[in-house]
């Protein structure tokens, strides 16, 4: 019922628009071509009804040949989804006639990502959304929480790159469980550059005052037996008074 | 320094030592493609008709669909059944309730198949359709991924596309629906 109305609501959007904005999931260093997938085919509607087509894509979307774009598309759908592969694999190459079409190759940190060796190899990612769907963190949480536009593991190691002090809580909040890199089809080793992530925000100060005291209090009872064993009845004391509410 | 200059010396600049390109593995197949075609479309919501001929895919389409509403056939031989596309507006298809194309193959890992624009003559033709049907040769059958881009090989084309199955999106409801802005059906004669 709901995608009927939007279905409907949609098309006619589609239809009355003069510009179409996609994204772009692969392009082709060889022939200059993009590809882009969708299941519901909004891409194509808005790319082949609209004067002119704008796609956007990150500069690590690049693939060397045409022949590699078989082995992502299956990639992509099998770890997205569980599909063979997306509805619609759509190659543009050439605007259709009387049409304009621009390529917008987007940054935004990726240059410098390559430079840091360590985390370089999260560029290598296909945005299939497999980590955030095994993600435990992620699958309480939810998409917002995580404050920045790529959330989930991924999103978790890609935002301090743009800005360590503003996403310096992302990679602390894990388990370092390894669940995202355990089914991430590109072998990015995510949860490692989680734990890399979090020496370097502690190295540079932006572990913030609270974690500080806790890792502090955690130093203090681990090294004492005493206190630890103390620390270990309060605790039991605690949650015996938690079962009697 | 232009936006373009920076960013491309900040890339080279960052270059990682290069690797040697892995060599591209060819899987090898001889299962039964037509069965293993069907089963996937089916899987994936689409219908897979194994036909005669064009006559049979005729009165097949004739039967489901004469007198539904408007349909564009790109296929001189099913003429019969509706108009071809043509040089018009892409707008001007809002209305067709059946768009009938040819395809170059269709893959049987995951029923697709590969469509260019010189097949289409219109690009937007086969997702403004309320429903399509395709028609390829059971001989054009490949595989996998690999094998069909074997045969795109260096080919030229403006646009092409894999289509496979109706349109869909488990966004909205939280659980797989067909039908969201391309086609809400997809029928795939192999004849
Ligand atoms: S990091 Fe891996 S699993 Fe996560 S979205 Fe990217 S490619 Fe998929």
């Amino acid at each position: 019922m709901l995608t009927a109305a939007a279905r409907i609501h949609l098309r006619e959007k589609f239809l009355t628009r003069r510009a179409a904005i996609t994204g772009v999931n692969f392009a082709i260093a060889e022939t200059g071509e993009f590809v882009v997938c969708t299941n519901e085919g909004n891409a194509d509607m808005g790319a082949h009804l609209a004067d002119v087509h704008i796609a956007c894509m990150g500069i690590e979307k690049l693939i060397p040949q045409r022949k590699h774009t078989g082995i992502y598309l299956r990639l992509l759908a099998r770890s997205a989804t569980g599909q063979p592969v997306t509805t619609y694999s759509s190659h543009f190459r050439r605007p259709r006639e009387g049409q304009q079409l621009h390529i917008v190759l987007v940054d935004n940190g990726r240059s410098t990502q390559l430079g840091r060796e360590e985390f370089r190899n999260s560029l290598k990612c296909i945005r299939c959304g497999a980590c955030m769907n095994t993600c435990p963190v992620y699958r309480r949480s939810g998409g917002h929480s995580y404050h920045t536009a790529i959330a989930g593991p991924i999103g978790a190691i890609l935002a301090p790159n743009l800005d360590m002090k503003q996403y310096a809580d992302l990679p602390f909040a894990s388990t370092l469980c390894g669940s995202c890199s355990n089914v991430c089809p590109v072998k990015i080793d995510i949860h490692d550059q989680l734990y890399k992530w979090r020496q370097v925000l502690m190295k540079d100060g932006q572990g913030g005052a609270m974690k500080g005291l806790s890792m502090k209090a955690m130093n203090f009872t681990l090294s004492s037996p005493g206190v630890y064993r103390t620390a270990g009845k309060a605790g039991r004391w605690f949650y015996g008074t938690c079962r009697l509410w | 320094m232009s936006s373009r200059e920076r960013i491309l010396s900040a890339v080279k600049k960052n270059q990682p030592e290069l690797t040697e390109l892995v060599a591209y593995i060819q899987p090898e197949s001889q299962e039964d493609l037509l069965g293993r075609f069907t089963s996937v479309l089916e899987g994936i919501g689409g219908t897979a008709i194994v036909a005669q001929d064009l006559a049979g895919v005729k009165s097949y389409l004739k039967e489901m669909w004469q007198g539904k509403g408007r349909i564009v056939s790109m296929i001189p031989e099913l003429q019969e059944l509706g108009e071809l596309a043509g040089e018009a507006d892409p707008h001007n298809f809002e209305n067709v309730e059946l768009a009938i194309i040819p395809a170059h193959f269709a893959v049987a890992e995951n029923s697709a198949v590969w469509v260019t624009e010189e097949l289409l003559q219109q690009r937007v033709l086969p997702f403004i359709t309320q429903n399509l049907a395709v028609v390829v040769s059971k001989a054009r059958l490949v595989a996998t991924m690999h094998h069909a881009y074997d045969i795109i090989g260096s080919g030229d084309y403006g646009f092409g596309t894999f289509i496979a199955g109706p349109s869909k999106t488990a966004d909205i409801e939280q659980s797989l629906v067909l039908g969201a802005h391309g086609s809400k059906s997809m029928t795939v004669f192999l004849i």
